[in-house]
This record gives C-alpha cells, structure tokens and sequence, in this order.
C-alpha cells in the first residue's frame, strides 16, 4: 500500500462513469425493473391472461428483467474489460442449464419408468 | 495497482484480465490492484449461483410432491411478495447510489445510503421471517411435504445470503467511518455491491418459478 | 449440556479400535513430547501453520495426504484380510457394522482426505513457479484453504474413536443414509468433514483461477503456459463449478437429518433417486478433478526425460479443455441401472464413450514425446510408464461399462472396483508418486533416493496387477461389491491373491518411506546445487533448490513455449541482473489456524448437537473473519539488498557448480541416456 495509490485515484474518478454506470443507468434499470415486475405479477394476477401464456409469459419478463439487471446494475457487457466475466457467466450458465434440465429430464425419466402412476412423483415440465 | 489502466476503470464488473500477464502487475506480485479482488469475487458468485442452480433443480424436481399436504397455490399470497420484491429492488437501486457517491469520493452520502440500503434490506428479511412463521404456524412447515421442505430450503437459503448481506453491510459501514474511502474500502464495498445485486437478482428467479409458477 | 455426547460413544467393546487409539495416543504423545524436547513449536508455529507461502502449504498439504494415504490404506488391508478369510462357513474376523465403516472410510479418505490433497498439494507447489508468480492470488485465503481441509481431517479421525464413522459408502446414499436407517452420528461425521473441506476445496479453486488468470509473468499468453498450469487451470474451473453442487447436495441430506424434511426420505414426497442424481453431477467431474493434474505432471515428465518438446502441445490444451466440459454430461453412467429409459441411457453411455477421445489423444501425445527422445527411465519417468499401461487398461474397461447393457450386468460388482481403481490408482497415485520424485528437489533442494524410488515404483505395479486383475474375474464371476462374507468358496483363491497384491503394495509405501528416510540422512550427496536437476524446461527450474521465498528476484519476461529450455540454450539462463529491488510480501499470520480450530469445534459440535458449542464455533469463524479484515498490517517489502544478498550466495554456488561440470548445467540426466 504506497503512496503510489493516491496519484491513481484520481485517475478512477476520471475515467469513472464510463465503467461504472451513472445515476441514470441506476434509475432507468429501477424504472424497467419495476414495470417488468409489475408485468410478470400482473400476468398471474390480472386474470386477463390465458392459462397457457402464463408460464411463457413469466418466464419471458422474468429473463428480460434479469438481463436489465445484469446490464444496468452489474455493467455486464461486451467490451473487452469485461469480456472475460462475461464468459465466465456464460459457463456457468451452461453448467446450471445442465443441472436443472439435466436433474428434470433424467428424474422426470426414471419417474416415468419406475413409480406407480398414482404416485404424485411426477415433477413439472 | 501497478499502472494506472489498471486501477482507472474500477467498475462493479470491470477489468478483469487486464492482458493476465501482458501488462505489468508483476512488480508487486501481492499488491491487490482491486482486479484481482474482484475477478475472484466474481467467480465466488457464479459458484453461489451454482448453489442456487442446485436448489432450483431440486425445487423444480420436488415441486409437485406435495404428499397431499397444501399446494403453492394455496399458500402463496402474491401481493404479499410483490411488496418484499419492490424492497428488495429500492434497496439494489439505493446501494447503487452509495456506489456512485463511493466513486465521486462522497464519505457521508456513501453511508447515508447503506443505511438507507440497510432498511429496506432488513424490511426484506422480516417480511420472510413473518412469512415462514405463518407458514408453520398453519401447519405448512418444512416438515409437512418435499415440496414445502425444498420451497423453505431455497427461500431460505436466499434469505440467509441476505442477512449474511446484511451483517457485511454493517461491518462495511463501521470501517468506512473509521478508515474512509482507502483503496482496501472501495475494493470490498465493490464485492459486496455485487454481492448485493447478484441477491436481486436470484430473487427475480425466486419470485418466477417458484411464486408465480406455484400460483398459476 | 452435551447433547447426544456420552462417554458410551467411546467403543470400549471394540478391541481393533481401542488397539489403535491406544498407538494412536502413544504415538501421539511420544511426537508432542519430541516437539516439546528439541523446542520446535515456535519453529513449526512461526515457519508453517501461520505460513502463507504457497510452497510450505503445498508440502504440508502433501504431507498431510501422506499421512492419510497410511490410514486409508490400513482399511484396505483389513477389507483384503476380511475378504480373504470370510468365505463359506468362516465368517472372518470383522462384524459387518465395523466392516461397512471401514469400506466407508477407505472411500472417503482416499478421495478427500488423499487424492485431494496431494493435487491440491502439487497445484500449490508448481503452479506459482511455473507462471513465474511470488505467490498466489490470496496467500491468506491459501492458508485458511489448507486449515479448512485439515479440520476435516480431524473430524473424520475423531470419529474413529469418539461416536462411529458412516456405514453407507463413500457417497451416502439415501434413504440408507437417513435418519431412519443411519441413527447413530456417523453420516454426521461424513457429512461435516466433507462440509469443512470443500468449503476449502472451493476457495482454492477460486484462488488458484486468479492466480493462472492475472498473476503470468509478463508474455506469458495462454497457448505459452505449461500443460501443467493448464491442467491446474482446468481443474480449479471444474472444483468451482461442480463442488457447490456437492455442498447443496450434503446440506439437502443434512436437512433431512437434522431439519426434518423431506427431500430424500421414503415417505411425504421425498425421492431419495434426486440424491443420487445430484451427488454424481459432482461426482464425475470429481474424477477429472483428481486425474487432470496427473495428466499434466506426466506430461512435464515425459517432455522432461524425453529431452523434446512435449508433442501437440495445442491438441494437449484442447483435449484438456474438452474433458472439462464433457465431464459434466457423464454422470448417469454411475446408475444406469437405477431406472432410466432407454433415451436417457443411451444419451450419456454415448457422451461417455466420447470422453475417452481425448484422453487417448493425450496416450499418444506421450508415446510420440518419446518417440525417438533419449529417454531417461529414472524413478518420475518409470512412474509414468508405468502409469500409460495401466491407465489404458482401467480406461478400456470405463469404455466397456459405458455400455448401458455391459453395465447391467457389471454395476455394482467388483468388476467396477476393479475399474475405478485401476485409473485412480494406475492413473492419480502413480502420477503423485511421479510427480513427489520430479518437484521434490524443487522443494527441497536435494533429490529423492533412486534405489528406494525404484523398488517402490515395481512393488506398487506388481502389487497393484495382484490386487486387482482378480476382481476383474471375480466381477464377472458375479461378486458384487461390499461383501462381508460371501458363500461361494470358488472365490476365495482369487481374493487371496488380492490380499497378497495389498500386501506389496504395503511393501511399495513402505519403501516409499524409506525412500524419504534415505534422501534426508544421504542429502548432502543428493544435494541439486543447480536448481535444474533433471535439465527442465518450465520457469520452476530456473530458480534455485529449494525456491527462495520470494521466487523470483526478477520477474522473468517470457517470449517462448519452454522459455527456460530456450534460455539456456541461448547462454542466457543465468545471466546475473545489474540490480534488485525490493519485493514485496505478504505477511504470515494465524488466522487461518485458528478459523480452522474454530471450524473444528463447530463441526464436532454439530455432530453431536452441542448447540452451544456450535454457536461457539460459528461465532468464532466469522469473529476471525471479520478481525482479520480490520487488520491492515498484512504485508511488508524485502529490502533490495536482502535480496541481492541471497541472489549473490547462488550465484557463487552455481559458478562453483559449473565450474565442477564437465558439460552445462543440464549435463547430470545426460550421462546416463537410455
């Protein structure tokens, strides 16, 4: 911890807003949160809404409220600085893909197979 | 911090693998430069979202397994979690703020903010623990069905990383009243802002598939 | 006041128990007594526990293992002894309750508190040197790694005389592993010692990632790392990315043990098949946690004593890359006969017959480094050898279970220990064991013994062939695994046989030992004055034997693949810098130690449902924690002149070397070319 830090700091606040968003990129990822909350809530509860679309219908806000979150709270992007963390995350992606569809379809399978079907065994999707 | 590339971009998620080996770290192998804290800090989380993908899987697994005891739909009340969502989500926002004061070198507008994030985070956690103690109290325990065993464990396990978010925010707010905004301050408020919206974010997927989904 | 915790959980009635505590506890005493005589607690407590030097955590992880390997394998004897005897109207000298722990306790030790710990031990040791660093990215979150894994340690012996270890396999399945059927604290034990040491596990994981990604000597791209650091890199992505799984999968199991939930039991929804589904998610990319960094140790090895470059070094870093992503779409194959469809198990036996293509790409990279190489067979070498025969027999027998239908007839039976151990042993003890002789001098500063290296290496593959190619009739026979006593006297010749193959394997680790004996009284003829024994060709060998603490004095700028080998083939391996400067440094200290300590106490205490006590525990871990981030002393500079101080006194010693040489410093493997 020298003193060589104290020079530097300058330096974050310069090229600060660039990297780590602005009081703006906060209030309009709040404002789209909210709207997309309020979406995926009043898709279940309006009663407006056909049983079937529900489930697409969640799913579709709740992924696009997760991607506002990532862009504007977390700066999640493309440029190179961040290139790598965004890879990361793309793996672990992957991987949790693999879990959960992988733990469905593989327990959905053997439910199928092996319980007696009054059973109430049966997992979703 | 060995050069000033390094250390000018500061963001939440920013520079991570500055070229690893091609820029110039290596003159104080052990001076954390902040890059290094965070990429670390980073790939802690993405293991704690593997945590979650667990959990998720077992819930999606387990969610009909009800064993003839009460149904999501019965039990969860929508409006209910809407309000702890949209505190959960001010208080991501608010700690955003006390971010952007972290970088524009504001001491007491960085801890006016955690202590207002702080509120609205322990507003969150005693709505869940009002929630889980009406749950038991009616008989729709962790004990009663895999379902309700995997709905409290994953719940649960969220709201435990927000008391654990909760507690760091207290330390966090002591030790910049005591040390100021120091490069050892900003590096760790800056884990714990991810820390913090990466919570937001699971929460989102809680609300989705375990709430909504239980209730259509 | 003490729980479930009464003075009945010591098993006075066991008299093979209380044998061992009592030379346990002599044992025990007799080292505190020789610590206290010869006044080493100070030096033990100032130069290791609170060290956070990557190569001390890196030997005491080793040495740890070392000393586990002798339990582990102690229950191995006694499982061979047992078998041995137990057939038809002889029903052998352990009951079954004890016999199931041990099975259950060799599995658990040899994978978590053995294998583990020695890759985690080698990663510690090279990786850093090899990418030419000062020390990893977190040298206290190092040692906190290290202290984790030892509480572990110390719960799982705990439980050898204080309450019972799990009697359910090394991986505890439910519903057996319940409540209901396993009431006694045993998978408390099992599942807290594992709790505490991936906790450590993954924290390392997270380090050494950092560390490979950030923390290269400058040019150092990614397609110019060693295969060894490219493994290590491969492997810590997998422990970050699988061992959470792990973690939820024991806390799930935990709840239903101590929350009374349902996810794994019989009755109210539980479905005990989600257990075993998750537990193998973790296990098989667990298994290319353990093998990968072997593979990159051989292939050192092989480039190393071969005196070529390592051929494809490319398809070596795509192979490598490849394993750690399809490691995650096997797991089924390790119950294919638990009730899936046709799909699913034709979906992952063909995902596991794909993984074996890398690994034989890898087969062949070896053989053609050899090929026409002057090849030195010294002990690293032999093991490797020894290792590329045995592990493609252990791999063609994997590809034979991937069959859904072979494996119909094979799971579970002693065909597939037979399997799993012929490629962890022929595959991750042989490539310990080869990389123990290739870096010791590195750690140490003098080589092993090559007469004792030797006669361990041939008892170990004789022993091992003994040991295990009757299993592999016996499988086929029909023997299942686990067996107390069986009725079928056909079979006990061939499990004679196999206690005699662990009796020389007891030989093998028993030269081992001498081979360690040996070294240290002969190590001033063994001396590696050069730091370059064996005429490497990565960073590690550049620098003096042992490392300085610092590593390096001057960061070295890379430009090539094996910029050392290419150093010194310029002239310019050792050319003395004009000046130092100073270093800078982390600061030991003792956090680590006592969050350990305090992680011991909380799991002991969970284990017996000392609640107080556990809040204790728990308390004091995060009170450590959180004291040890207000303290902002934490590390300090090496003056330049200390360093050019020590820098100076080897500089004169390789003069002096050289000048005692005929040939450059790469001479001594030389001489003796095959």
């Amino acid at each position: 911890m020298s003193g060589a830090h104290h020079s530097h700091d300058a330096a974050h606040h310069d090229a600060a807003h660039a990297d780590h968003g602005s009081a703006k990129s906060y209030l309009v990822g709040f404002a789209l949160s909210v709207l997309l909350t309020l979406a995926s809530f009043g898709v279940v509860m309006s009663g407006m809404v056909p049983h079937e679309l529900m489930m697409p219908g969640i799913v579709l806000f709740g992924v696009a409220q997760l991607v506002v979150q990532l862009v504007c709270f977390l700066h999640m992007g493309t440029s190179p600085s961040q290139r790598s963390n965004l890879a990361i995350m793309l793996f672990t992606l992957l991987i949790l893909a693999i879990v959960v569809v992988g733990s469905l379809w593989v327990l959905h399978n053997m439910n199928v197979n092996m319980m007696h079907p009054t059973s109430q065994m049966v997992p979703v999707e | 911090m060995s050069s000033p590339a390094v250390s000018a971009s500061h963001g939440a998620l920013d520079d991570v693998l500055h070229g690893g080996g091609v820029d110039g770290h290596h003159h104080d192998g052990h001076h954390d430069d902040g890059s290094k804290t965070l990429l670390g800090f980073w790939i802690y989380l993405m293991s704690d979202c593997l945590i979650f993908s667990g959990l998720f899987a077992t819930f999606a697994v387990l969610a009909n397994a009800t064993a003839g005891g009460p149904t999501g739909k019965e039990l969860f009340e929508l409006p209910y979690v809407l309000g702890e969502t949209m505190l959960l989500l001010v208080s991501s926002v608010t700690f955003g703020m006390a971010m952007l004061n972290m970088h524009a070198g504001q001491k007491g507008k960085v801890l006016a903010w955690l202590a207002v994030t702080f509120v609205f985070g322990a507003g969150f956690i005693g709505m869940e623990v009002y929630e889980f103690a009406k749950l038991i109290h009616e008989g729709a325990g962790p004990d009663r069905s895999a379902f309700l065993s995997s709905y409290f464990t994953l719940v649960g396990t969220h709201g435990l990383h927000v008391t654990c978010g909760l507690i760091w925010l207290v330390v966090m707010m002591d030790m910049i009243r005591r040390y100021g905004l120091n490069d050892a301050t900003r590096r760790r408020l800056s884990c714990l802002s991810l820390f913090w919206h990466f919570l937001d974010i699971v929460w989102i997927c809680v609300f989705t598939f375990v709430y909504l989904r239980g209730a259509i | 006041m003490f729980g479930k915790l009464t003075l009945d959980a010591i098993p006075y009635h066991e008299p093979i128990v209380m044998v061992t505590l009592a030379a346990v506890l002599l044992g025990g005493l007799a080292t505190l007594a020789a610590l206290t005589k010869f006044r080493l607690w100070g030096y033990l407590w100032k130069e290791w526990f609170t060290s956070v030097d990557h190569k001390k955590i890196g030997i005491m992880y080793i040495i740890v293992a070392l000393v586990m390997l002798l339990r582990g394998f102690a229950d191995a004897i006694m499982m061979r002894l047992q078998q041995a005897m137990a057939a038809g109207e002889s029903a052998g000298y352990l009951p079954p309750h004890h016999f199931d722990q041990v099975f259950t306790a060799h599995g658990v030790i040899m994978i978590f508190f053995v294998a583990m710990p020695f890759i985690t031990g080698l990663m510690n040791l090279v990786v850093p040197l090899q990418i030419g660093a000062r020390d990893v990215a977190y040298p206290f979150l190092n040692s906190l790694s290290f202290w984790l894994f030892v509480s572990g340690v110390v719960l799982v012996m705990m439980s050898l005389f204080i309450g019972d270890f799990a009697a359910t396999g090394w991986l505890a399945y439910p519903p057996l592993s319940g409540l209901k059927y396993s009431p006694t604290v045993g998978v408390d034990y099992y599942i807290w010692s594992l709790q505490l040491s991936g906790l450590g596990t993954t924290l390392s994981g997270i380090n050494f990632i950092v560390t490979i990604m950030k923390m290269r000597a400058p040019g150092m791209t990614m397609m110019k790392m060693p295969v060894f650091t490219w493994t290590a890199l491969v492997t810590n992505i997998l422990i970050v990315a699988a061992f959470p799984i792990l973690t939820v999968t024991l806390a799930l199991l935990t709840a239903d043990r101590y929350l009374d939930t349902h996810f794994f039991t019989n009755e109210l929804g539980g479905n005990a098949m989600m257990y075993v589904n998750m537990i193998w998610i973790w296990g098989h990319p667990e298994v290319y946690i353990l093998i990968l960094p072997c593979f990159g140790a051989y292939s050192e090895i092989v480039a190393t004593f071969s005196k070529k470059p390592l051929f494809g070094y490319k398809s070596m870093v795509y192979a490598t890359s490849c394993i750690g992503v399809l490691s995650f779409v096997v797991w089924l194959h390790h119950f294919f006969t638990m009730g899936s469809g046709a799909s699913v198990n034709a979906f992952f036996g063909i995902t596991t017959m794909i993984i074996s293509v890398p690994t034989g790409a890898k087969l062949f990279n070896w053989l053609f480094t050899m090929y026409r190489g002057r090849v030195d067979f010294n002990v690293p070498m032999l093991w490797t050898v020894g290792f590329m025969v045995t592990f493609v027999i252990g791999g063609v027998t994997g590809v034979l279970m991937a069959v859904p239908g072979a494996d119909f007839v094979l799971h579970n039976s002693v065909f597939l220990i037979a399997h799993f151990h012929n490629v962890i042993i022929g595959g991750v003890v042989f490539g310990v064991f080869a990389a123990i002789n290739y870096w010791f001098p590195k750690a140490f500063g003098f080589r092993l013994n090559e007469f004792w290296g030797k006669a361990s290496f041939w008892c170990w593959l004789v022993g091992f062939y003994l040991a295990f190619m009757p299993l592999y009739v016996l499988g086929l026979k029909g023997m299942t695994r686990r067996m107390n006593h069986y009725a079928n006297p056909d079979w006990q010749p061939y499990l004679i046989v196999a206690a005699l193959g662990a009796a020389v394997i007891a030989l093998g680790i028993f030269c081992t030992l001498v081979q360690f004996y040996v070294s240290i009284r002969d190590r001033k003829k063994l001396t590696d004055p050069s730091g370059d024994p064996w005429g490497g060709r990565t960073l590690e060998w550049a620098i003096s034997s042992p490392a300085p603490f610092y590593n390096f004095a001057i960061v070295p700028q890379i430009r090539e693949l094996d910029q050392f080998w290419e150093d010194k083939q310029n002239g310019v391996a050792y050319v003395q810098p004009a000046k130092y400067e100073a270093i800078h440094m982390p600061r030991n200290t003792g956090v680590g130690v006592v969050m350990g300590a305090f992680g011991t106490v909380l799991g002991f205490a969970l284990v017996w449902h000392i609640w107080w006590l556990a809040a204790v525990g728990l308390l004091g871990m995060i009170g450590a924690f959180i004291a040890r981030a207000y303290d902002n002393d934490i590390d300090y500079w090496v003056p330049a002149e200390e360093v050019e101080k020590i820098e100076r006194s080897r500089h004169a010693q390789l003069k002096q070397f050289q000048t005692t040489q005929v040939a450059p410093v790469a001479a001594p493997s030389r001489q003796k070319v095959a």
